[in-house]
């Protein structure tokens, strides 16, 4: 079977499409995170989204509907892990934590009293891009627009406090804002996530293109570059290689950004004087 | 330039450990160079943030150019240089450029954009200090004093009149701490921005600085570095010794 051929299939088209624009997302608002230290905030706001998934499930609410019951549930719990690293006094990782830990127990909960666990909330554990519908694309390429012009907008507010916040301050930057934004918009990219990589996996969208990116960048803007390019390449690839070897789509893009990421490691070492050997 | 740029009444920071301030009163005017010295917990720190709002104050005030510091909004009018050492994540991928060009937001609204306007006022600003040349280099490739530096550019891009320095050669050997502290006397004296500069280096800085403020929680002094070394406050602080070496150190 030729690239041709499988291009040709509506499926393929639409996971391809809806992946590229995820990925791009992702791969862009993981730069931040990781620098900032809060790379498992993925991790935690997709435990979330699978009890808002539950809850849409035990109210029968299936496919591209179901994000509206997730959007919200995640946006809030985005803000949630904020407010309680400032108010609580805890620690980023704690307070992840415990949002993560209260999200999977509601999401278990309502899949037991709904009558256990179900082929669907399954399929948002390990994600199916390849039975994406057009909906659920139509949404994506939205919220892609929407997220890319925040990003744009608050480009150098978001710069400013992840290179340093009481700099940032300093400069007039309305820190708790920014903060909030960069929250809020890596929630609304881990609820579209859900359909690609899964639940399970998310995180290693948000953190393999980005650390890859760190080990080669010559400035912040090629960073960004950098992890754009694989957070797509790597999802082009997965499709194509789960597509031919039948094996899960989620998994393989989560293998083939560990592979770019040992090829960058490699690249800095040979780039690197003194590290040629 | 003239009038006052810095006044605290009784100001005083008070957590539930305790106070790290209380009662301190001074003005800065346009055009000095306070040092502000004292020993590790005095509070030097405390009162820098507390002034740039960054630390709450939990009794009497504290005035930026004539506004209230825990609402003050004319960021374009400062500069500030904090302790560096904690402050640069080795693995930041921003370039110096990039890093400098940062220092200009406090003069933007949203969106704050950087134009070419504002790379060729980066570009001006590191050709000034001497590290037009590394300007492409990544901020965590750089030695403590180029960061030092850079940070220094950070904070003069925007043309501050006040310029804080927090610790800034805490990291630096002795000759380019030297260097650094003639700088800032040379942009002092050239530009006449007002400097506080918080330092370890008493008989150091007091070669430079117009006025010295001695913090120990308190303010036990505030004057010219000549009263402090006839100071006999300071005299029975220090010992008669240890404040002769101080103040004859050059």
């Amino acid at each position: 079977m030729d690239i041709l051929e499988i291009l040709s299939y509506g499926f393929i088209q639409r996971a391809l499409l809806a992946g590229v624009l995820i990925a791009v997302l992702c791969s862009v608002l993981g730069v931040f995170l990781v620098l900032r230290r809060l790379s498992l905030i993925g991790d935690g706001l997709a435990h979330v989204t699978f009890g808002s998934t539950a809850i849409a499930l035990a109210f029968k609410i299936y496919s591209a509907a179901s994000l509206l019951v997730s959007l919200p549930v995640v946006l809030l719990a985005s803000l949630g892990i904020l407010r309680l690293t400032e108010k609580a006094r805890l620690s980023g990782d704690a307070a992840i934590g415990i949002v993560s830990a209260v999200g999977i127990a509601a999401g278990i909960i309502l899949a037991s009293v709904g009558g256990g666990y179900n082929v669907d909330l399954l399929s948002y554990l390990f994600g199916n891009i390849l039975s994406i519908t057009r909906e659920e694309v139509l949404i994506a390429a939205g919220l892609f627009c929407v997220v890319m012009l925040l990003l744009g907008l608050f480009f150098n507010d978001l710069l400013a406090i992840t290179f340093n916040e009481e700099l940032a301050r300093v400069s007039g930057v309305q820190t708790r804002l920014i903060s909030s934004v960069l929250v809020m918009l890596t929630a609304l990219s881990v609820v579209l996530a859900m359909k690609l990589v899964g639940i399970m996996l998310i995180s290693s969208l948000l953190i393999l293109p980005a650390v890859s990116a760190l080990q080669l960048a010559r400035s912040f803007k090629a960073c960004i570059g950098l992890a754009a390019l694989q957070g797509c390449c790597s999802v082009v690839a997965g499709i194509f290689v789960s597509f031919i070897t039948n094996l899960p789509t989620s998994a393989m893009i989560v293998l083939i950004n560990l592979l770019f990421f040992g090829c960058a490691c490699s690249l800095r070492r040979l780039l690197t004087p003194g590290n040629s050997n | 330039m003239s009038g006052e740029v810095v006044r605290t009444e009784q100001l005083g920071c008070c957590y539930r450990e305790g106070c790290v301030l209380e009662d301190i009163s001074f003005t800065v005017n346009a055009g000095d160079y306070v040092g502000i010295v004292g020993p590790n917990g005095s509070g030097k720190s405390t009162l820098v943030q507390a002034l740039l709002g960054l630390v709450a104050i939990s009794s009497g005030s504290a005035r930026l150019f004539g506004s209230r510091c825990d609402g003050f909004n004319q960021w374009g009018r400062v500069g500030y240089l904090p302790q560096s050492l904690h402050l640069l994540n080795p693995i930041f991928p921003a370039t110096v450029a990039e890093t400098v060009g940062l220092g200009l937001l406090s003069l933007k609204r949203f969106p704050r954009r950087i134009t070419r306007q504002d790379r060729e006022k980066v570009d001006a600003t590191l050709d000034t200090l001497g590290i037009y040349d590394i300007r492409a280099k990544l901020i965590g490739e750089l030695s403590g004093g180029q960061q030092q530096r850079v940070l220094l550019a950070r904070a003069m891009v925007n043309d501050p009149e006040l310029l804080i320095l927090d610790e800034p050669t805490a990291a630096l050997d002795p000759e380019t701490r030297e260097r650094f502290y003639r700088m800032i006397a040379e942009i002092n004296r050239s530009r006449g921005v007002t400097v506080l500069l918080v330092t370890h280096d008493t008989g150091v800085i007091g070669q430079h600085a117009t006025r010295m403020l001695y913090l120990d929680k308190r303010m036990l002094f505030f004057g010219s570095f000549d009263d402090f070394c006839h100071s006999p406050e300071m005299s029975a602080l220090f010992g008669e010794h240890s404040q002769h070496l101080m103040c004859h150190r050059h």
